[in-house]
């Protein structure tokens, strides 16, 4: 038995004899596959099961409390003249590093006179631009998930990061969200990274002063588009 | 600076209590600190009209995932693994240091980034991977702050409340080598700035990121760490190898519920609705990915919570480490946690360090205490930490270890409380005299056998004979 | 004479339980209780074979005094309608604790369990059970009401004390700003912990000042002689009472640690 298979009998023969685990284990695994089976909620706050549009003014004003900036944009016109402003509000050049999003990539850019660059960031970049694949209104919290069309990076290391979300992709709460990235990536299985975002980086070690753009974005704009 | 590459082990206390009340800086901190927290956290609660039920929620799936544990590490491992992870099982602290040492080296670290782990300090291993020559940057501000002064956490979740903005920018001057002397960090901002720009060449060139984790999911085999600050993303997703070390009580099973114990924790911890990053991690990168890890290991760490399994100190095993234990802590808003001397301080460190360390190493911790019952009150896992702490104090008390003056005065005490004829005449004599001699003050400011009350407090004297002696006496109808 | 609500039980048994720091210390907290639990129509009876609650053995982890402690109040208290003490602390430890330390005693458990139903706190008793809702008493003073913790966090008592005090005539109430804060005394945790039980003292102490009363009432002699023995070695003029006193119309005596004024 190598190394690596003793330590882990080691933690697991333990555990089993801590609860008195016997061989004949079928009552125990069949908790177990049911509750990953049916993965059953819990108690979902009230303040979730609202009417869309007091879900949609919850979830702003929720954001806006956690420090972000919201704008609601009919159009994607309007979406890239707000992005377009809010750089300009914060002293940026008006230029935007972006993933593959079709989304995204559909947004009438030209019309704002944005640079864009496409790719993961290394850090050169000011300003970020990705997609939330949905939002929970409950606390106001974008879900961005890993891969080429929204690369986590954009969502860390640019000093300004903006994230469009769909009306549509606004759900109630967490649980539902969550059941939005199965239906995508199958029962069981995540992307390598799902990032609930809801807000722009701070801290408070220091004195309990909150200062914002700890490691992260110092701003968050978020476009909820339609 | 690190300290030695060993466990953490509890320190003297009283030494350490002393220092601590005679501190003004803390003294002050403390106070802003725990009135903060304390206020935050009632007022999210009171806009949570669902938390008591969640945190009934809470407390079942701990002790479901609990007594189901090892079924749920065996699967949570196949679906690390299915994402194209790999788990390591560390029975030991030791047994995590190599592992954790091994897959650095097979990475070809010379930089390691660090994201705030309780569990990396519980196993000394910075100083494990430093005594290797790969140097540790831990990217955490109070952990980075608590690094490059050579000095320990004394607060589970605001590490470095016991320092004020002059000390750190002093640090700062000290440690971050080559910045011009005579600039500006006389604002937090100023401090949290430099901190954000000297920290960014660390995530950016580092080999390998070690972070903790809050939560792991046995469903999907992912990792969830809560931060404000972005810094654990960050050493997540920049490095070529992500490790996430992490105790096997993390473990619950489902996605939904790890929502319902996301929804308790930030409220208990900070008062905020939810973290500015509450971030999953499943596997390394993937295909379709085009930034992330292309490694991702797992370091299970017992070091002790087996033992707890089973066992009289079970509902311990709950412990989210929000800290609202600590905050709301009258004894921890005194003395802060330094005084402690031990990795975990406060309530929860008062049962866990004697459970991971031994009785005989930590005594002092579960004794300290009034039992005034706030930390059980907050707690979100509804621990049941007074009842824990008496626990503890009834094994020391058959192991024969209080002090012989305190077990023979409880002896004392007690034989004569089984006896009422005894103790009335006993009482019914003792009580005149004391009245009697304490006669025109109505207090003693010195008396033989009670210097350890009249060294700061008056003592009262009785009225005179004692309440049965009277009544009897009077024997109203 | 106190007033109640139309319709409480007719006389019922009480057994009163002393607690240990009463009856040693300031027996007219005792007598207090007894008054007010007579004028409210009840039947009071003291059974002598009373010593303690068993609550230091209890909190230093001595099971076995403890339990041979509580099987004795259980014997002595179990024929009244209902045990009452003066005192959160102590009655908090027969109601809650009782139980669980008895648990595995086959003979007792349910016996423990029995009495813990029908034992109180003083002013919850009062006020839930004998409906009492004024007490004739006058008091003029500024006075602040600290909770022991046992009162507030295990019997949940807080509005039965300050709806009594609120019928005392001449009496002001102020209320501290951190009312929910352990004053420190915890039982042997005073003495074994003393310079974290006096820190604990003096952020009560500070908490009393800001709030400008000129007495401090609490249900708990624990806390009261812990908070009047820091007073007193501070210089304070701050008195200090129990509740019952004030309630009972008996404040003539000395306040706590105080002396007969000069003869």
């Amino acid at each position: 038995m190598s190394r690596a298979e003793q330590q882990r009998n080691a933690i697991l023969s333990s555990v089993k004899a801590a609860l008195g685990a016997g061989p004949d284990d079928a009552v125990r695994r069949s908790a177990v596959e049911q509750r990953l089976t049916r993965h059953p909620r819990g108690t979902i706050p009230a303040r979730a099961r609202q009417d869309e549009t007091a879900l949609l003014d919850l979830f702003q004003t929720m954001l806006e409390g956690q420090g972000a900036k919201v704008t609601r944009a009919a159009a994607p016109g309007d979406a890239v003249r707000a992005i377009a402003e809010d750089l300009r509000a914060h002293g940026l050049p008006p230029c935007l590093r972006l993933g593959d999003d079709a989304l995204l990539r559909s947004l009438p850019f030209g019309a704002a006179a944005l640079q864009l660059r496409f790719g993961a960031t290394h850090g050169d970049d000011r300003a970020g631009l990705s997609r939330a694949i949905a939002a929970a209104a409950e606390t106001g919290t974008l879900f961005l998930v890993s891969g080429a069309d929204n690369p986590t990076s954009l969502a860390f290391l640019p000093e300004s990061h903006t994230v469009v979300v769909r009306r549509a992709d606004i759900v109630p709460c967490y649980e539902d969200a969550f059941d939005r990235l199965r239906a995508i990536y199958g029962e069981g299985s995540l992307p390598r990274s799902v990032n609930l975002i809801s807000g722009p980086s701070r801290t408070a070690d220091i004195e309990q002063t909150i200062v914002r753009g700890a490691h992260g974005p110092k701003w968050l704009h978020v476009v909820v588009l339609g | 600076m690190s300290k030695a590459s060993e466990d953490v082990l509890p320190q003297a206390f009283k030494a350490g209590v002393a220092q601590a009340l005679a501190d003004e800086d803390l003294q002050r901190a403390l106070l802003n600190v725990k009135r903060g927290f304390i206020a935050k956290r009632a007022k999210a609660v009171a806009k949570l009209p669902e938390f008591g039920q969640l945190r009934d929620e809470g407390r079942a799936i701990k002790d479901h995932t609990l007594q189901h544990l090892d079924l749920y590490l065996e699967i949570y491992e196949r679906n690390v693994a299915e994402s194209g992870g790999q788990v390591h099982f560390a029975p030991t602290s030791e047994d995590a240091r190599d592992i954790v040492l091994r897959l650095c080296r097979e990475a070809d670290a010379r930089l390691v980034t660090k994201g705030k782990s309780m569990v990396s300090e519980e196993i000394g291993l910075d100083a494990h991977l430093e005594a290797a020559g790969i140097e540790v940057a831990e990217t955490d501000l109070g952990e980075h702050i608590l690094q490059i002064r050579g000095d320990t956490p004394s607060h589970i979740i605001a590490p470095v409340i016991h320092l004020n903005k002059e000390e750190i920018a002093k640090d700062f001057v000290r440690a971050h080598a080559g910045l011009p002397a005579k600039r500006p960090l006389a604002t937090v901002e100023d401090l949290v700035a430099e901190a954000r720009a000297v920290l960014r060449q660390k995530f950016l060139s580092a080999q390998v990121g070690i972070t903790g984790a809050n939560l792991l999911i046995a469903e999907t085999g992912s990792s969830v760490i809560v931060t404000n600050e972005g810094n654990g993303d960050l050493t997540a997703a920049l490095p070529g190898t992500h490790i996430v070390v992490a105790s096997i009580e993390k473990l619950v099973p489902t996605l939904e519920d790890a929502c319902t114990i996301l929804r308790l924790l930030a409220r208990s911890a900070t008062g905020q609705e939810i973290t500015t990053y509450t971030s999953f991690t499943t596997g390394p990168a993937r295909q379709s990915d085009v930034d992330g890890p292309r490694a991702y290991h797992v370091v299970l760490l017992d070091n002790g919570r087996s033992a707890i399994l089973g066992g009289d100190f079970q509902d311990m095993l709950r412990c989210i480490r929000c800290g609202a234990c600590l905050n709301h802590c009258p004894v921890y808003g005194a003395i802060g946690g330094h005084a402690y001397g031990s990795l975990y301080p406060g309530p929860m460190g008062a049962v866990l360090t004697p459970a991971l360390y031994g009785i005989d190493q930590a005594r002092d911790l579960p004794n300290a205490s009034s039992f005034c019952g706030r930390c059980e009150e907050v707690c979100p896992m509804a621990i049941p930490l007074p009842s824990l702490m008496r626990r503890w104090r009834e094994r020391d008390f058959d192991r024969g270890d209080p002090p012989w003056q305190q077990r023979l005065a409880l002896k004392i005490w007690a034989f004569a409380a089984k006896r009422p004829r005894l103790y009335r005449a006993l009482s019914g004599a003792l009580m005149p005299l004391l009245a009697r001699a304490a006669v025109g003050k109505g207090r003693f400011r010195r008396l033989p056998f009670a210097a350890a009350w009249t060294g700061t407090r008056d003592l009262p004297a009785p009225q005179g004979e004692t309440f049965h002696t009277l009544y009897r006496k009077r024997r109203q109808p | 004479m106190t007033e109640k609500a139309a319709g409480t039980q007719a006389n019922p048994r009480v057994g009163l339980f002393v607690t240990c720091l009463v009856d040693l210390i300031r027996p007219s907290v005792g007598f207090a209780a007894v008054k007010l639990l007579r004028d409210a129509g009840a039947t009071v009876e003291v059974p002598p074979s009373q010593t303690c609650c068993g609550q230091p053995a209890y909190n230093s982890g001595d099971r076995g005094d403890a339990a041979a402690i509580a099987r004795q109040v259980v014997e002595t208290f179990e024929g009244y309608d209902y045990v009452v003490a003066p005192s959160g602390s102590c009655a908090g430890m027969i109601k809650l604790h009782y139980p669980r330390l008895l648990a595995e005693d086959v003979a007792f458990a349910w016996r423990a369990a029995a009495l813990a139903a029908k034992t109180f706190e003083l002013t919850s008793f009062l006020v839930e059970v004998l409906q009492v809702r004024r007490v004739d008493a006058r008091f003029a003073a500024n006075v602040t009401y600290h909770d022991s913790c046992s009162n507030l966090r295990e019997l949940k008592v807080r509005q039965a004390p300050r709806l009594l005090l609120g019928s005392v005539e001449g009496l002001r109430l102020t209320e501290l700003e951190e009312s929910e804060i352990c004053c420190g005394f915890g039982g042997a945790f005073s003495v074994k912990y003393p310079e974290i039980a006096t820190a604990m003292a003096d952020a009560k102490l500070r908490d009393v000042a800001k709030s400008g009363a000129g007495h401090v009432l609490a249900g708990d002699l624990g806390c009261l002689l812990h908070i009047a023995g820091r007073l007193a070695r501070d210089g304070s003029a701050v008195e200090c009472r129990h509740v019952a006193e004030v309630l009972a119309g008996m404040t003539d005596a000395p306040a706590i640690g105080q002396a007969r004024k000069a003869e």
